[in-house]
């Protein structure tokens, strides 16, 4: 009985011990000052490998599709090896970026300022990367790639989140966010909506167009009141919700099934659903819509820079950056990659170049407690609340 | 001299017990106890609002996050009631069963019926639930085609759904210790109860359930821990109905320090049950 106790002592006591030695890594508290990280100078050769944080379907190597591929040509060319680990959320990349294993990550606009800020990315030297120049204007040094004119990284494609609707159910076409938020639609428990707490701007867009009382103007920057409103808002779509969708796949199969008739998706759901005899539409209403860019940038502790850059040129080239979009189905940064896509019509349908489609498309940014849309006499909501509000609304 | 260590090794019992016992034991200390320590401890950090980097600050904040707002309460009662509703309907279940395996059917059929028991383990949890997906869809899944005759439709992704997917999936783990419990039970004990003018009812009543009830208590630990961790059926065919999990799930990737917070409460709602279980002395007679 004794030694059985002393036995108990000794193991709690090197518990305690190691949970403390775990503990004293992580103390360092960053503040949101800007840190001071290097950008590259020169590109030296290869380092022989790079590791990527990625979308799926980003990083194909043809072991997906074989003729989607286009990572062996890079291989090849460079003697770089690609070791993807795919994200499957913007959450998610950033915590595997903070790890410092990673050389390079596709990081959409609501992880990159989190990324920049917390020092895990280094400003990207644009003149190392000749493909950069012929990269959409438009998607230069914007508010989720760049900081103070320096660019963080290299414009990867960008989407908008689309209104999905069964065209053979819900008569007649809605045309505004507003039938998602219709607290008396004749469709209530076959709505759906994205299960991330960035949906909540896809609510503070509407009442940016719809309440102007409240002086949204962008669905990032959301004072107290402003957030208040449109958690209100969602909280008047909940009972009409019948799924939250995450798993893109679950989605298209519930928009197939009819379980699903209206709500938010990608235009890669709609072609797919399609793609199976799905009659489903899917269109930007007059609202506008959120949406995403996403940003290839590299770790501020790569150990693999060479690489990395070579693998940011490489995916920005015509023929790469050609083959994601049409894989992923998003439309591509590169202007020279629309003459490469299969199909001819690629750039059309998904408005690659067509600016004037893009002026009312809020992609995902990172929202903090500076106003992003420069007011200066307010404090907005920071992400973290967001998380916390959208965990509320989902668990009550 | 040949055989030094040998020797010294017999004349030293002890250390002999401590050799042999290190790796299991360092095991269970660093990957399960470290584990659980680090999860408790970090329940009382934080994270910088902006980067979501963890801030190892000791604060109250997350539990006062937790106990304050609505919405945590509701889904901490929303698990415990999944989970005793599964453990019910899994015992409702279970005991016909496993009585029907134990003492009615024919020796050679009772292996096999223990056999298709534990057939549906064979199959990997995801591709059951994804089943029953297809199954509760409501206007074609195939559920509806069943019921509408009766004038019910299927009761679509729900709670119900998430108790009909768990006990579905935990029903093997009730069934086992029960049929394991019967088959010890001697059928001169029925044949006595009869003997002596009790009803079948009250045989069951007065002498089976008495001497399986350590077996239904083993059985409800499993479903109800099974069950209480769960976050994968919610996520499947929960539709908007999240568990305790659920909220892990969604928070371990933003905001680690709250998810470990959340992630106490199953942890501690165990504690509670195999407190009371102890206390009824089922454990020393399993």
């Amino acid at each position: 009985m004794r030694s059985k106790r002393l036995f108990s002592q000794i193991a709690v006591a090197s518990a305690v011990a190691l949970i403390l030695a775990g503990c004293s890594s992580n103390n360092g508290a960053s503040d949101s000052a800007l840190p001071k990280v290097d950008m590259m100078k020169t590109l030296g050769t290869g380092e022989g490998e790079v590791n990527v944080v990625a979308w799926g379907g980003y990083v194909e190597n043809g072991s997906n599709d074989p003729a989607v591929d286009w990572v062996s040509d890079f291989e090849k060319s460079t003697g770089c090896k690609v070791n993807v680990k795919v994200g499957a959320t913007s959450d998610e990349m950033v915590t595997l970026m903070k790890t410092g294993d990673y050389d390079v990550v596709s990081a959409s606009g609501d992880a990159s300022l989190r990324l920049i800020y917390g020092g895990d990315v280094a400003p990207v030297n644009t003149d190392l990367i000749p493909n950069y120049a012929d990269i959409f204007k438009g998607l230069k040094n914007q508010q989720w790639n760049s900081v103070e004119g320096v660019a963080y990284g290299v414009p990867h494609g960008r989407g908008a989140n689309l209104l999905a609707y069964r065209t053979d159910i819900v008569k007649p076409a809605p045309t505004s966010w507003g039938a998602v938020f219709d607290a008396a639609s004749p469709y209530a428990g076959k709505i759906t909506a994205y299960d991330s707490p960035i949906y909540i701007a896809d609510a503070a867009l509407y009442l940016m167009k719809t309440q102007p009382d409240l002086g949204i103007t962008y669905p990032y920057a959301l004072d107290q009141k402003q957030f208040d409103a449109a958690i209100a808002l969602l909280n008047i779509q909940k009972p009409l919700i019948g799924e939250y969708w995450g798993d893109y796949l679950k989605h298209v199969a519930s928009l197939k099934s009819g379980g699903t008739v209206l709500g938010t998706t990608w235009q890669v759901n709609i072609n797919l659903a399609k793609s199976e005899g799905v009659p489903v539409e899917g269109i930007k209403p007059v609202e506008g819509s959120t949406g995403w860019s996403d940003t290839w940038m590299i770790s501020s502790k790569a150990k693999h820079p060479n690489c990395g850059y070579m693998w940011m040129d490489h995916i920005a080239s015509p023929k790469a950056n050609a083959g994601v979009a049409e894989w992923f189905g998003e439309a591509p940064s590169n202007a020279k990659a629309c003459d490469l896509t299969s199909d001819k019509n690629f750039c059309e349908t998904f408005h690659a170049a067509d600016d004037a489609y893009w002026t009312d498309v809020y992609y995902w940014n990172t929202p903090t407690e500076a106003c992003l849309d420069g007011r200066a006499d307010a404090t907005c909501v920071p992400y973290s609340e967001w998380v916390k509000a959208w965990s509320s609304l989902r668990n009550a | 001299m040949k055989s030094t260590i040998p020797t010294w090794m017999h004349k030293h019992p002890k250390f002999r017990l401590a050799a042999l016992l290190f790796a299991p034991t360092s095991w269970l200390v660093v990957a399960y106890l470290g584990a659980l320590g680090t999860l408790l401890i970090t329940a009382f950090f934080t994270i910088n609002s902006f980067t979501g980097d963890v801030v190892a600050k000791f604060n109250l904040d997350n539990f006062h996050d937790m106990f304050t707002d609505p919405a945590y309460r509701n889904v901490i009662l929303r698990t415990i009631g999944i989970a005793l509703s599964v453990t019910a309907i899994c015992v409702l279940f279970a005991i016909p069963m496993a009585f029907f395996m134990a003492k009615i059917a024919k020796p050679k059929s009772q292996k096999i019926l223990v056999a298709l028991v534990l057939t549906p383990l064979w199959a990997s949890y995801l591709v059951k639930i994804y089943a029953w997906r297809t199954m509760l869809e409501p206007g074609t899944g195939v559920v509806d085609w069943l019921l509408s005759p009766l004038g019910i439709h299927s009761p679509g992704f729900g709670g119900p759904a998430i108790i009909i997917g768990l006990s579905y999936l935990w029903l093997p783990y009730m069934i086992l210790p029960i049929y394991a419990g019967l088959e010890r039970l001697p059928n001169s004990l029925l044949d006595a109860s009869g003997d002596l003018g009790a009803h079948n009812f009250y045989t069951f009543r007065r002498v089976i359930l008495p001497l399986i009830f350590p077996s239904l208590v083993a059985g409800s630990m499993f479903t109800f821990s099974l069950s209480l961790g769960d976050y994968i059926t919610a996520q499947i065919i929960g539709g908007k109905l999240q568990m305790l999990g659920n909220v892990v799930y969604q928070n371990f990737s933003i905001n680690l320090p709250f998810a470990a917070t959340i992630a106490t409460v199953p942890v501690a709602i165990m504690a509670i049950y195999l407190w009371l279980v102890r206390r009824t002395g089922a454990l020393a007679s399993l």
